[in-house]
């Protein structure tokens, strides 16, 4: 694994290595000294073409806990919004020395675009591409959900998937990179996901995703949920018609408190709300959804660093990037050593 | 080149055992311009002779639907890289499309986009004039100028724009008419298209980019095929891309509608799978289909529905490439791969001959613009504008050794059958052993060319 | 064969009387194991120790200590999930602790290992107890209580199985063997 750039070519065993490894940076956290020195020396570069302050400190949180040095690039207000290409941007990046680049981009594939070509020879992480993916987004929410399926379970979360579990995720598919970042994922750890959404911000092609499609979020419920996921939807959405208006929206798709009490006498008393931030309450979820003990919004984001720090500890600690300097002889047996005896 | 002053038009050549169309092999002699002769054994009489023992002989192909970008874009194309490239790729006429800066919308730009492709020198250059003005989409452009003009222009676009509002598009038809033209429309509906960057369906759905929906190409085709039945006119489709086009022109053409349709070499291949890699060079406008397209736009040229090939050749700085797939310029180059292209997807695979490849790279397109001594038969007394092609030559294609500037050909690295060998232009072997000869040099007054510079020439 | 089962065995009860007769008694002991060999290895010990001193609770004495995200060669090792760190029930503030592994080499393991234990609490004392010395050190580092001394040349491997970790045709094994490498 040299990049990541999506969770659709994420592999079950990479996927548990992720969380697993992030199971053991949560455990950092909760240490007196939360710091590690695991990336001394290493630059860490968070190039972000959309604002996203969220993300952006999450992953600089996460890279500093692992004693990266940080260089957070803004394209607004830097030569990149005086038409500097992403090309050139890449390539003074890579001429500083950047390890890693974290990318948030309002454009679907740039990262991919900056891993398959050799603009830059660093580790690429895609932190939310146009409408395409956010691969540490669905970690986390994973994450969350395996530690939420665990314990019900009474089992150990390392080295597990999501076998079984239902998962329902309501809102604006067409435009969001969470769903479609979150249903890949969600297959591969085995849960079976339904998508919640009024057909108009449902993306054609959406009967070929491994998963179901609903446009009833009653009758989604009613047959039991494990993880209900609601979706940010954007405001300026309903200026082009995708639906009629917001309260229309809020009491058809919306995560309100009647479904909240409706979750009570259906009998789901372990199903959790999840959102990836930032809420818009009374539009697609309620405030008494939001703050209920349901909800995990704020683990997720508590998550998210231990997530983001796995993500950077795997790809820049793997023997992937530069022809190692190791001879036999002398220069660092001691590589061999662990090797050998472990 | 000036300085390489050829015998234009004056000199004699014998292709000998050159397969024509295909069929047995025969001799051609060339000589003052045109086919002086066609049969066996003929005579050398000190004419040059080509041995042609493997190759086949095709009327000079003529593209319907190019870019050369000048005036105004000299950095991605230019008449003389464009032509040249044209030649290399088995052409001997090609319509150079109106969206140039300035917009070929008046009887100046035409006439100076003639002047160029004479001066030049490499194949014939027909300008296509702009519907409307500045492409803008709201006043005729002086249609009727162009048509006069020295550029004698038959085919008006406003390619690359769609003219969607639908009087327009019904009074173009109407106008046209009074000089035998023909109103070349890309079809696709602005709104239904906004902001589109790749075809609406499954890859589209997972890679988050915003979707072109064929039917915004297939509802404009349908009002365009009735709209040319009512008002009696000649209608051409531009780079037809779906199975639902397909469909409605095989409709409109059993009702007698006078419309003509047109695919690209890309169209004929490639599919919307290859937008998974996010490489801009894959993107295209209108975008690449699914395989099911494919099929239906091999099965439409090979039953007539589709007229003709082509090739869009769109050439881009790569700067307009080497960037995030949202901001890249729509557009590949095709020129010097249509004829492979065509070889591989139509011919390989049994749907065609060598005879329906002439029709639509030649006959037909010379046809719809109303080019009298273009896609003419192979026959004595007829234009001497041959292109001589070796089908069984592989190549792989490397676009940095190409002659148009354009570096975004989407088949690079891709090996394909069928390589241009010669070629005849007015007589004129601007193409030989499959490397630029000389070009072909206009008479002074016939190339127009402005003052005295005329005589360097 | 440079270790069989019984040679292990012994090995193992020598150092566990090493380490109460240098700390005279179990009082304060803490065992911390360097996974993954390192761990079972101070499981035995901890078992051998409380055999002696019956006052001690085995389970309570015994952590296990993660190194990998202190480790100076990260480039170079595989891409795993670092194994958990769990202290010892009594911590390790103020306590003996015996950092445990198979093999002592370059002795960088064992840097990262003190780095790791700073992070994590302040021990009064840091001792190291190690199956196999093999030599080739490439720190200022010694072990307080050594299994075996193994002169190698840096060509070979030393191989450690132990039932808690490894087989042999899926049979449990508990023996050090030396390799030459390929």
């Amino acid at each position: 694994m040299k990049h990541l750039l999506s969770t659709e070519d994420l592999s079950l065993s990479n996927a548990v290595r992720i969380l697993d490894t992030a199971e053991e940076m949560a455990a950092v956290g909760e240490r007196e000294v939360k710091k590690l020195p695991t990336l001394r020396g290493r630059t860490v570069v968070n190039l972000f073409f959309e604002d996203s302050t969220r993300t952006r400190i999450s992953f600089e949180a996460a890279a500093k806990r692992l004693s990266a040095d940080v260089i957070n690039f803004s394209a607004k207000g830097s030569s990149v919004s005086k038409g500097e290409s992403l090309k050139d941007t890449a390539q003074t990046l890579s001429a500083m020395g950047a390890d890693a680049v974290v990318i948030r981009h309002w454009a679907s594939g740039a990262p991919h675009r900056l891993a398959a070509t050799d603009w830059i020879d660093a580790a690429v992480i895609n932190a939310g591409d146009g409408t395409h993916e956010h691969p540490t987004q669905a970690l986390l929410d994973a994450f969350t959900m395996r530690r939420h399926w665990s314990k019900l379970a009474g089992t150990p979360s390392a080295g597990a998937d999501l076998t079984g579990m239902r998962v329902a995720i309501a809102g604006d598919v067409l435009h969001s990179r969470v769903a479609r970042s979150n249903v890949w994922l969600l297959r591969t750890l085995g849960a079976e996901v339904t998508l919640v959404a009024p057909p108009t911000l449902l993306p054609i092609g959406v009967e070929k995703w491994p998963c179901s499609v609903s446009y009833d979020l009653d009758a989604t419920l009613a047959r039991g949920v494990d993880a209900m996921m609601m979706l940010r939807v954007q405001g300026e959405r309903m200026n082009a018609s995708f639906f009629p208006t917001t309260r229309e929206y809020s009491r058809r798709w919306g995560f309100d408190d009647n479904r909240l009490r409706a979750l009570d006498t259906l009998g789901f008393k372990d199903t959790i709300i999840m959102h990836p931030g930032p809420m818009n309450r009374g539009l697609e979820i309620s405030s008494a959804a939001a703050d209920s003990p349901r909800s995990t919004v704020l683990a997720q984001v508590r998550n998210g660093v231990s997530i983001r720090m796995a993500a950077l500890y795997l790809l820049l600690s793997g023997d992937t990037r530069e022809p190692a300097v190791r001879t036999n002889s002398t220069s660092s047996p001691s590589a061999h050593a662990t090797k050998e005896s472990h | 080149m000036a300085s390489q002053q050829q015998d234009a038009g004056t000199g004699a050549y014998l292709i000998r055992g050159a397969a024509i169309l295909g069929g047995a092999p025969e001799d051609l002699l060339i000589r003052d311009g045109i086919i002086a002769e066609r049969g066996q054994d003929l005579s050398a009489d000190g004419a040059t002779v080509i041995e042609a023992a493997g190759l086949v002989a095709l009327p000079g192909m003529v593209d319907i639907h190019t870019h050369l970008r000048e005036p105004g874009r000299e950095d991605a194309e230019t008449v003389e890289t464009g032509t040249r490239a044209a030649a290399l790729g088995g052409y001997t006429a090609v319509h150079a499309m109106a969206n140039s800066t300035p917009v070929a919308d008046t009887a100046g730009v035409v006439e100076q986009v003639l002047t160029l492709g004479r001066t030049a020198g490499w194949v014939d250059v027909r300008p296509v004039g702009a519907v409307t003005v500045g492409l803008a989409g709201e006043q005729l452009a002086e249609l009727g100028a162009m048509a006069d003009s020295r550029a004698r222009v038959r085919v008006f676009s406003d390619d690359g724009i769609c003219v969607h509002d639908p009087v327009l598009m019904r009074r173009a038809l109407e106008y046209v008419k009074a000089f035998d033209g023909v109103v070349a429309q890309h079809a696709q509906e602005p709104r239904l298209t906004a902001g589109a960057q790749m075809n609406e369906g499954e890859v589209s759905a997972v890679l988050g980019l915003t979707g072109w929906p064929a039917v915004a190409e297939e509802s404009i085709i349908a009002r365009d095929v009735l709209l040319a039945q009512h008002v009696g006119s000649r209608l051409h489709v531009c780079h037809v891309s779906t199975a639902g086009s397909v469909e409605i022109i095989r409709w409109a053409k059993s009702r007698g509608v006078n419309v003509t349709a047109e695919v690209t070499p890309h169209h004929l291949w490639l599919t919307d799978e290859l937008a998974r890699s996010y490489d801009p060079v894959y993107k295209v406008n209108p975008p690449l289909r699914t395989d099911a397209d494919v099929q239906a736009l091999r099965a439409a040229l090979a039953d007539g529905t589709i007229d003709v090939v082509g090739t869009d050749h769109a050439p881009h700085p790569s700067e307009h490439k080497e960037c995030e797939w949202a901001q890249a310029a729509m557009g590949m180059t095709g020129l010097e791969t249509a004829l492979s292209v065509v070889q591989h997807t139509m011919i390989e695979t049994g749907l065609m001959g060598w005879a329906d490849f002439a029709r639509v790279t030649s006959t037909a397109p010379a046809a719809i613009g109303r080019l009298t001594d273009q896609g003419r038969p192979l026959d004595a007394g007829e234009p001497a504008n041959v292109t001589l092609v070796d089908p069984a030559a592989r190549w792989t294609v490397d676009p940095s050794k190409m002659a148009t500037m354009g570096r975004n050909s989407p088949f690079a690295g891709r090996e394909l059958p069928g390589k241009v060998v010669a070629m005849f232009f007015k007589g004129h072997p601007t193409v030989l052993d499959g490397k630029l000869n000389t070009p072909y040099r206009w008479l002074p007054e016939q190339a127009q060319l402005p003052g005295t510079a005329a005589a360097g020439h | 064969m440079v270790l069989n089962q019984a040679d292990i065995d012994r090995a193992l009860t020598r150092i566990a009387h090493e380490i109460l007769e240098s700390n005279k008694g179990s009082q304060d002991l803490a065992l911390l194991g360097i996974p993954r060999r390192g761990y079972p290895l101070a499981v035995r010990l901890a078992a051998k120790i409380a055999a002696a001193d019956p006052t001690v609770d085995p389970a309570a004495i015994v952590g296990q200590l993660d190194v990998t995200m202190f480790r100076d060669d990260l480039s170079h090792q595989a891409m795993r999930p670092p194994y958990p760190t769990q202290l010892p029930r009594t911590g390790i503030d103020n306590k003996v602790v015996v950092l445990i592994d198979d093999v002592l080499y370059s002795g960088r393991t064992i840097r990262a290992a003190l780095d790791a234990i700073i992070d994590l609490g302040r021990p009064r004392i840091v001792r190291l107890a190690v199956l196999i010395d093999r030599g080739h050190r490439e720190l200022p580092i010694r072990a307080d209580h050594v299994g075996k001394n193994l002169p190698t040349s840096s060509a070979e491997k030393v191989r450690v199985r132990l039932e808690e970790t490894d087989s042999v045709d899926g049979a449990p094994v508990n023996e050090v063997v030396i390799e030459a490498t390929a």
